[in-house]
């Protein structure tokens, strides 16, 4: 509800966002906020600070990697705090780290931590919040309305404090597909899709419902089975069983959990190649059978960012005429309009003075819209207020709509479990893949995980 | 100044100038003591740096090791008894880790002791045998995750009819057998990482076996041949015992490194697919799941696996030390 009504007002603060980004991009510095809405108050977006020539130094550890080329995820990252270090004068110490899980539990064992870090995911900043290791955000800006401005920043908080702030973010569960293969248009119930995708599949010849690829990397193997599964509870159980699993209090055992595997067996048993090849393709390649004539598969359910892979991987391929997305279809009509993502999280462990100005520029909508308005990223702004006309093609816009329009929003609930957890639920979702009528044996063993890993 | 030039000033002039200190200040102080407790009192002067510095960086960390493994993961790390133990010989995780790294020992020591036993011995037959020494010896400049990586494209699968990408399927394809996931299923899949391990190792095992064949008597042999044994029986009765001791170092080695193995496993499988091995296991405990305890607990069930190994060995070294 309250949702809604901060979003009436987001929308309002969007012309004002447009100018900002305007003003931004052509001088190279963040131009003073001064949003006032119809009725001259504070919209629901964040007052921009004006940034002084401080001066100084500040250490950043992320994942962004690939150096100062503008086309790497480095670069772009570079860009965004370009307009920032030009206005104050800091210089960026930048550290670029794969293992950015391992880099930070290390660090904080050693207490030797960057001023601001990209954080693995809500559970591990729920832990070093706890620890004290990060530093609030409270101070900085008005909470208040950066959690108005912002789908999921409740996710980031911990004893109504904010922690961290979204860097950029992605919706999940998208279905793609490519519009000269199948035309049956927006399905309106996960039944609906079933009853549509064997319509279309009666034409083709050895193609298969979906496309399906669990591999990732060292530590993250499994994790688009996770999306499967949390965008199944959202929609099958709702937004209270959600949390209450997240939050380790509905057990992998239940029926809710259970009919979302179940669900999701179904799918992997429609796949497009073998339990192998499900097992070993990479989450980045795995859409590509949508490509291939005949096409391997008709839909690839995957998050927003996947445009980034088909434009690598099928350089020939555009969006709009060779891939479109529907969301995935609301399964229980009560939670209509749930939908879960993801994002970048950033959080401070030094309250220095140039750590805090750049806390205060990353949540301002100028900062907000410059990776998004990047082209092949196929990255969403994390701020409502960022106008959507920013983004580089029609699909990434349609994506950031619907992730503003989001009824219901979750935070994907694998990174948001302790680590134990959700390595553990990793393993589960290459364990159920590869033999399915385990699923029993393997919720009991999640169950015991669970009793362990949350708390003390 | 910079800096860094004053470290590095400090360290080409101070540290050799702190150690003649010391030889000084000794020799000063054993000159203080009796004529006829010299002797024995100066070698313990002269080791007490090398044992000060073993006891800071080796002995006082295992011990904190072993403290740490009966404490819980809170920063207070309040004494749990044995509970890190009893969960590592429970969890079924850590169970498959405890079995595939025993795996690991058996299969790796075996593959590379046999592999470069059988090349340092043809390779001792041929005439190029520097060039065929040299590709062998060659995976082992490779670092583990670049191995790793390379391995990985080498395993790749793809489906039976399409392009494959990867080595081994590509060529099982092209003699009309189906393509195999090999790091998908288990138990191959161990033993296919192990025999990456082993395509390291190898070229170091045979370096080394190699050298000790190069320095038995070619009279022993000679003569054994004149005698009218065959090559198998010279091999057998003559050069094998004339290696043992050498062949007993490189097990050693083996043994030790599939303890410690974890590079090829992390970059290949990370652990799925029941491949996880005992460092990996450490790793997650310490890193991912911040559970320091549980972590030195493996660590120190690894040092008391290791430890038997080491006894037997200084056991041979003494027995050959009696010999001479």
């Amino acid at each position: 509800m309250e949702h809604q009504a901060r979003r009436a007002r987001g929308i309002a603060a969007m012309a004002a966002a447009i100018i900002l980004v305007g003003a931004c991009t052509s001088s190279g510095t963040p131009a003073p906020g001064s949003s006032t809405g119809p009725g001259g108050g504070p919209v629901g977006t964040l007052s921009v600070p004006t940034f002084t020539k401080i001066g100084g130094s500040v250490s950043v550890l992320a994942v962004w990697a690939g150096g100062t080329d503008p086309k790497t995820e480095e670069g772009a990252f570079r860009k965004v705090l370009a307009p920032f270090l030009e206005a104050t004068g800091i210089t960026l110490n930048y550290t670029s780290t794969r293992d950015l899980n391992a880099a930070i539990t290390a660090g904080a064992a050693s207490g030797n931590l960057p001023d601001i870090a990209g954080l693995p995911g809500p559970g591990k900043m729920i832990e070093l919040a706890t620890a004290g290791t990060l530093k609030p955000l409270d101070d900085l800006f008005n909470a208040d309305a950066y959690r108005a401005d912002t789908p999921g920043a409740a996710a980031l908080e911990v004893n109504n404090k904010q922690y961290a702030e979204f860097f950029k973010g992605s919706i999940k569960g998208l279905i793609w597909y490519d519009p000269k293969v199948y035309t049956g248009g927006d399905p309106t119930s996960w039944d609906d899709l079933n009853a549509k995708a064997t319509t279309a599949l009666g034409s083709l010849s050895g193609t298969k419902e979906w496309c399906i690829g669990l591999q990732s990397g060292a530590g993250s193997d499994g994790w688009p089975g996770t999306d499967w599964i949390e965008d199944f509870v959202i929609r099958q159980a709702g937004p209270t069983v959600y949390d209450s699993w997240v939050q380790g209090k509905t057990k992998w055992t239940s029926p809710e959990i259970k009919a979302a595997f179940t669900e999701f067996g179904k799918a992997l048993s429609n796949t497009y190649g073998d339990t192998n090849l499900i097992l070993s393709t990479n989450f980045g390649k795995a859409g590509d059978p949508l490509f291939t004539s005949p096409p391997g598969c008709l839909f690839h359910h995957q998050a927003s960012f996947i445009t980034s892979f088909f434009a690598k991987d099928n350089p020939n391929t555009k969006p709009g005429t060779d891939y479109k997305f529907f969301l995935e279809p609301d399964i229980n009509t009560s939670f209509a309009g749930a939908v879960t993502g993801g994002g970048d999280l950033v959080g401070m462990f030094n309250a220095t003075p140039q750590a805090k100005a750049l806390m205060q520029y990353l949540v301002t909508p100028q900062a907000q819209a410059i990776w998004p308005a990047l082209p092949a990223f196929g990255a969403i702004s994390g701020s409502k207020s960022v106008s959507t006309d920013i983004y580089p093609d029609d699909i990434t816009k349609a994506a950031a709509k619907d992730l503003a329009n989001a009824k219901i929003f979750r935070f994907d609930g694998s990174d948001a479990m302790p680590a134990a957890m959700s390595d553990a639920f990793l393993k589960a979702i290459l364990d159920y893949t590869k033999d399915q009528t385990k699923l029993d044996a393997i919720l009991a063993s999640l169950d015991t995980v669970q009793t362990s890993a949350y708390g003390g | 100044m910079d800096p860094r030039i004053l470290t590095a000033a400090t360290v080409v002039i101070g540290v050799p100038a702190a150690l003649l200190g010391y030889i000084w200040l000794v020799e000063r102080i054993v000159g203080l003591a009796p004529e006829k407790r010299q002797a024995s009192l100066r070698p313990w002067l002269w080791i007490l740096p090398a044992l000060f510095l073993l006891g800071f960086f080796l002995v006082y960390p295992t011990i904190a090791t072993v403290i740490r493994s009966f404490q819980d993961k809170s920063a207070a790390a309040n004494f749990i008894g044995f509970a890190n133990y009893q969960f590592f010989f429970s969890a079924a995780d850590t169970l498959v880790a405890l079995r595939n790294s025993f795996i690991w020992l058996v299969l790796l020591t075996v593959f590379v002791v046999f592999g470069g036993l059988v090349t340092a011995v043809l390779f001792d037959r041929v005439r190029y045998e520097p060039v065929a020494k040299a590709l062998l010896f060659l995976p082992l400049a490779i670092s583990f995750v670049g191995a790793g990586v390379i391995w990985k494209f080498m395993f790749d699968y793809e489906l039976a009819g399409k392009p494959q990408i990867g080595t081994l399927n590509g060529l099982l394809q092209g003699v009309g057998v189906q393509p195999a996931a090999f790091l998908i299923n288990a138990p191959g899949n161990t033993i296919w990482l192990i025999i990456v391990g082993a395509w390291i190792w190898t070229g170091f095992a045979m370096v080394i076996l190699s050298a000790a064949l190069k320095g038995i008597s070619p009279e022993i042999l000679e003569a054994a041949r004149v005698d009218g044994a065959t090559e198998l029986e010279v091999f057998r009765r003559i050069t094998l015992p004339l290696l043992s001791p050498t062949i007993a170092v490189v097990a050693t080695t083996m043994i030790i490194t599939a303890l410690k193995a974890f590079d090829i496993v992390y970059v290949m499988t990370s652990g799925n697919f029941d491949t996880n091995i005992m460092a990996l296991d450490m790793y997650h405990q310490l890193f991912d799941f911040a559970q320091p305890g549980r972590a030195a607990a493996v660590a120190t069930i690894l040092v008391l696996l290791i430890i038997p190994v080491m006894f037997v060995n200084i056991r041979r070294f003494q027995a050959q030390e009696a010999i001479r």
